[in-house]
């Protein structure tokens, strides 16, 4: 990732004929927004054509999709709740990547940080709701971040894969879940559902003003943005960056890079922990099973797809946010099965890899130097 | 189809119309094109839990006047807020079936709540008299057909030994277990019923991996109790084992080895809620019933079953239809040596006591903890 990544408002605020460098300048730029563009388009035509092989009409299906995700002011909020938690499960996986590293476990993280914040909100029934949703995020941020430590210190102390540990890690997040909630914490009036005690409906978060989608949205987007600004617009970013392209001439300068991986492991842990605690303060209530939905899982796709920026992430998960919203609608309008939108995922996915291969390669877009 | 122009102000008329009276017990009879929405938690061909819902939605499709909806592999989270909300805004459903235990609380009544003219109906039993009066919840006393299948069961047994493949000690999976047991018990006094716990609903390799150990262990008859029961039919029958099916008829996947099993019969009780709503009677909001309100079934007997199995099931089948007959009579001696229904005592089908059962009859082998 270099740094002549730039917001893209700022590409539209000059005009190209004023400033004949304008392409040197932002061509990078407008690289990252073509060619993932590009890429969607693609795979929506490829999945047009699997469409039609089943004898469905492929406009009908841009339109059902169109309408499903983002043609009503209905489908724009299922669209952003569906995006909510995946910008901050995205997170987990963006962010160790500046470093270089290949966190998949954010699920894990996601599940470590709603126990930890429902056991918090349990704590503090006598507080006031906002000092108990306070305690829920830090519970639920500092255990989730520690949770992705665990993955960080393995590798950077013990040389152990970080991908396989924070994927092996998963699978223990889900069985101490389970078995807290089967026992210790388990709500005795949940039969048939294992549960933990509900947090209490006065300290469930609510909605944004004026929508249904909850605040969890909010905290992505913020959370987006301040890793963005701590990547690319601070010397500790920088010093990340630099150890991500390589960690042998970081060390020979001088950087920490052990604590450079423990301080990415726990924000990037932090995020996906945030995401539970907003699962269980926002839509559940409690903590159950349920809550082991994926969100950890296509977090990674977001991730990858955003080419692991941090502010790209926000579109991706919106877009895929979009996707899962108007996956009930092809289900429902032209009787496709659940799978076809992972088929479209799975287009999507390979569409954008390739796509790799054309960055620096648009001769019109190089500019003239 | 021109769902776009379904405004907020069409839905309300389209509602006022339809519902006026339906959830309450006025008197409406169901006007053309009724739209009705079914929402699955996994796949809708899983010859299993999934399954039996869409096969009562398959007979809703074939009265006259019903648009039937559905939508599947929706997970227990917001997603499923948003998929009811999706059918009554873009589809205009006005009568919903939220099919999984785990959509009750807080999705259904959240939405029950949101949207007061819309009848919401979710398998599960879950209705008390706090939640709103437009949600209703039904479930069927499966456990009586658990009993024919374990006459069933008794009789043809070689070894005497019968395994149970179950998700999770849950009361209701438990109360499964031990009616099978019971009933196998009837025709065999010395048979034992072996249980292995995989603690999922849908865990297809553990699921095989217990239907392997068990009949390892000497076990020629097995049956489950999880989503997808395929997994423990197909293996089992592979082995040359014995098997007595669940939630569905799973006889075309194992004609030879497929002795009966335990069934809902929601496509005799869903027309049965459509024709109530269209005659203006108020369905319970708590609706709850076995063999005799045609909630549960047995599947056919089959060719392995001897005529004495037939004759025994048949008759007991005849009584519990009659309501004449207690599965739970005391005295019954959990697996540990104790007394847990005393002698003199009989726990009738409604019992509010089972619905807590936490042990294992004398002749399970297993734990539930």
């Amino acid at each position: 990732m270099t740094s002549e990544v730039a917001g893209p408002a700022e590409a539209v605020a000059i005009s190209p004929a004023a400033d004949p460098g304008f392409l040197q300048r932002y061509g990078g730029t407008i690289e990252y927004i073509l060619i993932p563009g590009a890429a969607l388009v693609g795979a929506l035509g490829v999945f047009g054509i699997f469409v039609a092989l089943f004898g469905k009409s492929p406009l009908d299906l841009y339109f059902y999709m169109y309408q499903g995700a983002f043609g009503t002011w209905f489908s724009w909020q299922n669209t952003l709740t569906r995006a909510a938690p995946l910008i901050l499960t995205a997170l987990c996986t963006a962010l160790p990547a500046q470093l270089g590293m290949v966190i998949i476990g954010g699920e894990g993280a996601l599940l470590i940080g709603a126990l930890a914040s429902t056991s918090a909100a349990l704590a503090m029934q006598w507080a006031p709701p906002l000092a108990v949703q306070l305690a829920m995020a830090a519970a639920g941020m500092i255990a989730g971040g520690v949770w992705i430590m665990l993955s960080g210190g393995l590798r950077q102390y013990r040389g152990v894969n970080e991908t396989i540990s924070s994927l092996l890690l998963v699978y223990i997040a889900l069985a101490i879940l389970n078995h807290l909630v089967e026992g210790l914490m388990r709500d005795p009036t949940s039969l048939n559902k294992p549960s933990t005690r509900e947090i209490g409906a006065a300290n469930m978060l609510g909605s944004i003003p004026g929508t249904d989608v909850h605040w969890g949205l909010l905290f992505g987007i913020v959370a987006a943005v301040a890793s963005y600004i701590l990547i690319y617009h601070t010397v500790f970013g920088f010093a990340a960056r630099v150890a991500g392209g390589n960690i042998r001439a970081a060390r020979i300068v001088g950087l920490g890079v052990g604590k450079l991986i423990m301080t990415i492991c726990f924000l990037a842990g932090a995020s996906a922990g945030l995401a539970g605690m907003v699962e269980v303060a926002a839509v559940q209530g409690r903590t159950n099973a349920n809550l082991a939905a994926g969100y950890g899982f296509t977090g990674i796709l977001v991730a990858f797809l955003a080419r692991q920026n941090p502010l790209a992430v926000i579109p991706v998960a919106i877009l895929l946010g979009g996707i899962g919203a108007s996956g009930g609608l092809l289900q429902r309008r032209l009787g496709l099965p659940d799978a076809s939108v992972q088929v479209l995922q799975g287009i999507i996915f390979v569409f954008v890899l390739a796509s790799d291969a054309l960055y620096g390669r648009i001769g019109f877009l190089k500019g003239k130097s | 189809m021109d769902f776009g122009r379904i405004s907020r102000r069409h839905l309300l008329q389209g509602s006022a119309a339809l519902t006026l009276g339906t959830a309450f017990g006025g008197r409406t009879a169901f006007a053309a094109d009724t739209t009705i929405g079914f929402i699955y938690v996994g796949s809708r061909d899983d010859y299993g839990y999934n399954q039996a819902h869409a096969q009562g939605a398959a007979a809703l499709k074939k009265m006259p006047g019903l648009k039937v909806v559905e939508e599947e592999k929706v997970p227990e989270t917001d997603a499923v807020e948003k998929t009811m909300e999706s059918m009554i805004n873009l589809d205009g459903a006005t009568l919903l079936f939220p099919t999984s235990f785990g959509y009750y609380s807080p999705h259904v009544i959240k939405m029950a709540n949101k949207f007061p003219k819309i009848r919401f109906e979710h398998a599960g039993g879950l209705w008390t008299d706090k939640d709103p009066k437009n949600a209703g919840s039904y479930f069927g006393y499966i456990d009586e057909a658990q009993y024919i299948s374990g006459i069933v069961a008794g009789y043809s047994t070689k070894s005497g030994k019968l395994g149970f493949v179950a998700a999770k000690p849950i009361p209701q999976v438990l109360r499964n277990i031990n009616a099978f047991t019971l009933g196998a018990k009837l025709a065999n006094p010395k048979a034992t019923t072996q249980v292995i716990f995989t603690g999922d609903w849908s865990m297809p390799v553990k699921e095989a991996e217990a239907t392997n150990s068990l009949i390892d262990q000497g076990v020629d008859v097995l049956t489950c109790h999880v989503d997808g029961p395929k997994t423990m039919v197909e293996n089992a029958a592979r082995r040359g084992a014995m098997v007595c099916g669940y939630h569905v008829n799973q006889s075309p996947l194992a004609p030879k080895a497929y002795l009966t099993g335990a069934e809902w019969n929601w496509e005799a009780l869903y027309p049965k809620f459509v024709k109530m709503i269209a005659a203006g009677e108020a369905i319970p909001n708590f609706y709850r019933g076995g063999l005799k309100e045609e909630i549960v079934k047995v599947s056919p007997y089959g060719e392995a079953v001897s005529a004495e199995a037939r004759k025994h099931a048949d008759d007991i089948k005849a009584k519990l239809t009659a309501g004449t007959y207690t599965i739970f009579k005391g005295p019954i001696v959990d697996n540990k040596g104790k007394t847990v229904i005393g002698a003199g005592t009989e726990r009738g089908q409604k019992d509010a006591e089972l619905e807590k059962m936490d042990y294992l009859v004398e002749g399970v082998i297993g734990a539930t903890s």
